[in-house]
């Protein structure tokens, strides 16, 4: 006999029995409290059950709480119970019901006989730890708690504030250092009975009894006060979720749980058929000696709590709808919002997609209808063209687009002819990269067969809205990556922005651009906007075009110049 | 949340009781079983009429899942659902021939039954044709899914009710009874829902998938809401206000999370579009029983009588849940 069992039961009591007889069993004695939330009965059932093991004993049943010292003052009496009645013991393991041992009984003993001297319990101080909940650290300590967390959250919320501003301070005795940890230890036999035994023991338990979770300290904290020699981690697998509560396996964990080479699990399902009958079967395939290794479930059960607590970025759904303000991006991933450049090229939608490896779609906010890349009727996530159901929520049609095609730049056109619901909500978004070649549609107007007095009327309005447009790019509130040019500067030099754009979408090969797009023709267009001015509009987004004489688009493809000293 | 919000809310919610305890005099025993019922059963609860064809596999399903008894209120079948259902030994069965609008589309019987039954008990609420997946369902019964609720401190689990249909015209191949509906209606619209919060109640209010996208183009504002909260820990202070799309007390329609994070939620794979659906949309057209004077049967009807074929070249193919988490439509939340 070398390792001895303290065991916490609650609930789920055939679990328990059949926990007990595997312990037993293999050469473990157990004592086992059970809470007083059992009924009378099943109690005298859970006893008589394990009548025949002869290595199994019960002691005083007391109420525990989490969180309490309840649960700290019943593993003390099942303690003094078992090293009182078994002498010959060496290492001793608190475990609850629901503890699962992963590897056989056998191992776990030649492990520990390996390691007589050592101390098995997770013990850092308060300073080292990330996993405080309701924010409070060395407070745990300090303070007094005589509400339940649980059952009184108000008055445990409103005694914690009271004594903050009181300044209260308990004094921690005896030179204690406090330390917290996982509340399942292995301790040895000589650090237990020296805890139990300590002629402090009072003062440490009357100074616990109003420490907060004092199970996970209690002992985290005596050991360092008698141990020659811990080793500062549990041998049992917990893992916590961000509410504090233990992580649940199941049957789908098999594989994971036996891979993890850990001695014992925590907590398991009580239903969980498939774990207990494989575990604690006695022909089992583990390697012998190896070092518990619960890298895989580590990540597993991080991954969830930031699936819980972060969720992914840019998806809207059925249980994740942030408030504005804890959205972080708005949308998944990165796209592009050329403006102006459809109405400047011909062409321009099937240049680009040679040049850069995106997917180009045309105007997504038109009045018409949404203008798909490949003009098909409905697009990834079976998003529909029609502009009914986008206009019913633009901003969702657009995080639905980039959420849908995650993994695929997109691109697309917008412009003062569309709807400008979403203008703002591009503004304000951190991955919006959002290119502007101001006054662009009066080069459409300019190209049109309309009579001038409804082309004056219908470019006072388009720039009065893009003027709205660029209003939002520029304000405070703004998050999007924006450049903006005139028409005028982008026409005396487009080689060098349009190169801009391509690099920042990522160009199919990464060489300077050999071919442009064709520009429209603009001669004449200067006189154009003055034809305008004459009719009493002002065209400032485009920039200064002389009324005289027409800019020479620098469309030329500009070399280096060759240089000889 | 002022005062008088509050106050308002709980009239609301007594109106509820009182509603459902009036409409109970409407509901005839048929088979009743509830003796049955043990202390952390899983209850399910659904109003049907003439689903006879679909009854074999619903309960088969939800039986795998681990629910221990089925309430049913039969509103008038006449194709034998009825008897049927009263040979079910976990079953039990009430009829009535009164009015499904009146009743708040079934949702007042429904709410007796619950009131009755179901206090302290996790309670599923679903139509025939609805059928629950959440996060590891298949190696998990109902009940590791509700015992982790319980141990987290949640009482609601939502779910998006996600429409299901078949590639082709809906009649081309027929359902039979017992069959997996899946294996015909096995597609669906993977992103295209949208989503606003009702200020009144919390909840959130989904739209979209191929009904808006086919019948509704005109006028989304009618496409039917998709947000459903069908799992509840129920007490008996809870009512439902319209179907299972939102609940009082408030704090239960919380089932999202509005901080960026996620919380563990399901779909409810609806099997609605079958070859049964024309039939069906048909009969309510003249009966008028359902929601905004079947504005959506209407609808519904006036695409299927050219075949309408729901299915275009981006649906998805239905896997398995694991999919659905990972295209955004559920989540698995914290449960790992």
């Amino acid at each position: 006999m070398s390792l001895g069992i303290v065991m916490l039961v609650h609930d789920a009591l055939d679990r328990a029995e059949q926990l007990v007889r595997h312990w037993a069993t293999h050469g473990c004695p157990v004592v086992i409290h059970v809470d007083t939330c059992v009924t009378r009965k099943d109690y005298a059932d859970f006893v008589a059950a394990l009548d025949d093991l002869d290595n199994v004993k019960f002691c005083k049943r007391r109420n525990c709480e989490w969180g309490t010292w309840s649960l700290v003052a019943a593993s003390q009496t099942a303690s003094e119970v078992l090293l009182g009645s078994f002498p010959d013991l060496r290492h001793i393991m608190l475990v609850s019901g629901s503890c699962l041992p992963l590897r056989p009984i056998s191992e776990m003993l030649a492990y520990l006989q390996d390691r007589p001297q050592t101390d098995f319990i997770e013990s850092v101080t308060t300073e080292d730890v990330p996993w405080t909940i309701g924010g409070l650290d060395i407070e745990r300590f300090t303070l007094r708690f005589p509400f339940s967390w649980k059952r009184h959250r108000r008055l445990f919320d409103r005694g914690v504030e009271i004594q903050r501003k009181l300044g209260v301070k308990r004094k921690i005795p005896g030179g204690l250092v406090p330390h917290l940890g996982s509340q399942w230890w292995c301790l040895t036999r000589k650090t237990l009975s020296a805890i139990l035994n300590d002629p402090q023991r009072p003062v440490f338990d009357k100074y616990f009894r109003y420490v907060w979770i004092p199970d996970e300290s209690y002992y985290q904290t005596l050991a360092r006060r008698h141990s020659t020699r811990i080793e500062s981690r549990s041998l049992t697998l917990s893992k916590f979720n961000f509410q504090g509560k233990p992580h649940v396996f199941y049957d789908d964990h098999l594989q994971l749980l036996r891979r993890s080479d850990c001695f014992v699990a925590r907590k398991v399902w009580r239903y969980a058929d498939k774990l207990y009958d494989s575990f604690l079967s006695d022909q089992q395939l583990v390697v012998a000696g190896a070092e518990p290794n619960p890298g895989k479930i580590d990540r597993i059960f991080t991954k969830a709590i930031d699936r819980r607590t972060k969720g992914r970025a840019g998806l809207y759904m059925s249980s994740r709808f942030p408030s504005e303000g804890y959205r972080g991006n708005l949308t998944a991933a990165r796209y592009t919002v050329l403006e102006g450049f459809a109405e400047l090229y011909d062409g321009f939608d099937d240049w680009l997609a040679d040049t850069v490896s995106a997917r180009i779609h045309g105007h997504l906010f038109a009045e018409d209808k949404v203008h798909f890349a490949g003009g098909g009727q409905e697009f990834f996530g079976a998003l529909s063209d029609s502009a009914n159901l986008r206009n019913y929520n633009p901003t969702a049609f657009l995080t639905n687009l980039i959420w849908s095609t995650r993994g695929e730049r997109q691109c697309f056109h917008f412009g003062p002819c569309d709807n400008q619901d979403v203008s703002w909500v591009m503004a304000k978004d951190a991955n919006a990269r959002i290119y502007v070649v101001s006054g662009a549609w009066a080069v459409q107007l300019f190209h049109s067969n309309r009579s001038f007095p409804d082309i004056r009327r219908e470019a006072a309005r388009l720039q009065k809205i893009e003027s709205e447009h660029l209003t939002a790019l520029r304000s405070g509130y703004a998050r999007a990556r924006t450049q903006i040019w005139s028409l005028a500067d982008f026409v005396l030099n487009p080689t060098e922005l349009l190169q801009n754009v391509v690099d920042d979408i990522g160009p199919r090969t990464p060489t300077p651009l050999i071919n442009l797009p064709r520009m429209k023709p603009l001669q004449g267009f200067g006189q154009f906007l003055q034809d305008l001015k004459n009719q009493g509009m002002h065209p400032y987004l485009m920039g200064d075009f002389p009324a005289g004489h027409d800019l020479v688009p620098a469309t030329r493809i500009q070399r280096k110049p060759y240089l000889v000293n | 949340m002022s005062i008088w919000t509050s106050y308002r809310l709980r009239l609301k919610r007594r109106q509820c009781h009182i509603r459902a305890f009036r409409k109970r005099r409407e509901l005839t025993q048929v088979a009743n079983r509830t003796d049955a019922i043990r202390p952390g059963d899983i209850l399910s609860f659904s109003t049907i009429r003439n689903e006879c064809v679909r009854l074999p596999y619903f309960l088969s399903y939800y039986r795998d899942l681990g629910v221990n008894h089925f309430l049913f209120v039969d509103n008038g079948s006449d194709d034998g659902s009825a008897e049927y259902l009263s040979e079910q030994p976990d079953v039990s069965l009430w009829s009535t021939d009164a009015s499904y609008k009146s009743a708040n589309f079934g949702v007042n019987w429904i709410g007796w039954l619950q009131r009755k039954y179901a206090h302290r008990h996790w309670s599923l609420v679903v139509d025939p044709d609805e059928f629950l997946v959440y996060p590891f369902c298949d190696t998990r019964p109902l009940r590791a899914l509700t015992d982790w609720l319980d141990n987290s401190g949640v009482r609601s689990f939502g779910a998006l009710l996600l429409d299901m249909y078949p590639k082709g015209p809906m009649d081309s191949l027929s359902y039979a009874a017992g069959q997996d509906p899946f294996d015909i209606a096995g597609w669906f619209d993977s992103g295209n829902y949208t989503i606003t919060r009702n200020p009144k109640y919390g909840n959130l209010w989904i739209q979209g998938g191929p009904r808006a996208r086919v019948f509704f183009r005109d006028n989304p504002r009618k496409a039917p809401a998709l947000n459903k909260i069908p799992l509840v820990k129920w007490h008996r202070k809870y009512a439902y206000i319209s179907s299972t799309h939102a609940i009082l007390p408030r704090g239960l329609n919380l089932v999202y999370d509005q901080w960026g994070g996620e919380k563990a939620s399901g779909c409810l794979l609806h099997a609605k579009f079958l070859d049964t659906f024309s039939a069906k949309s048909a009969e309510e057209l003249t009966r008028g029983q359902h929601y905004a004077d079947s504005y959506e049967y209407r609808a519904y009807h006036e695409g299927t009588r050219e075949s309408t074929d729901l299915w275009c070249s981006w649906s998805e193919k239905y896997l398995n849940w694991r999919q659905l988490e990972m295209l955004g439509l559920m989540s698995k939340g914290n449960w790992a």
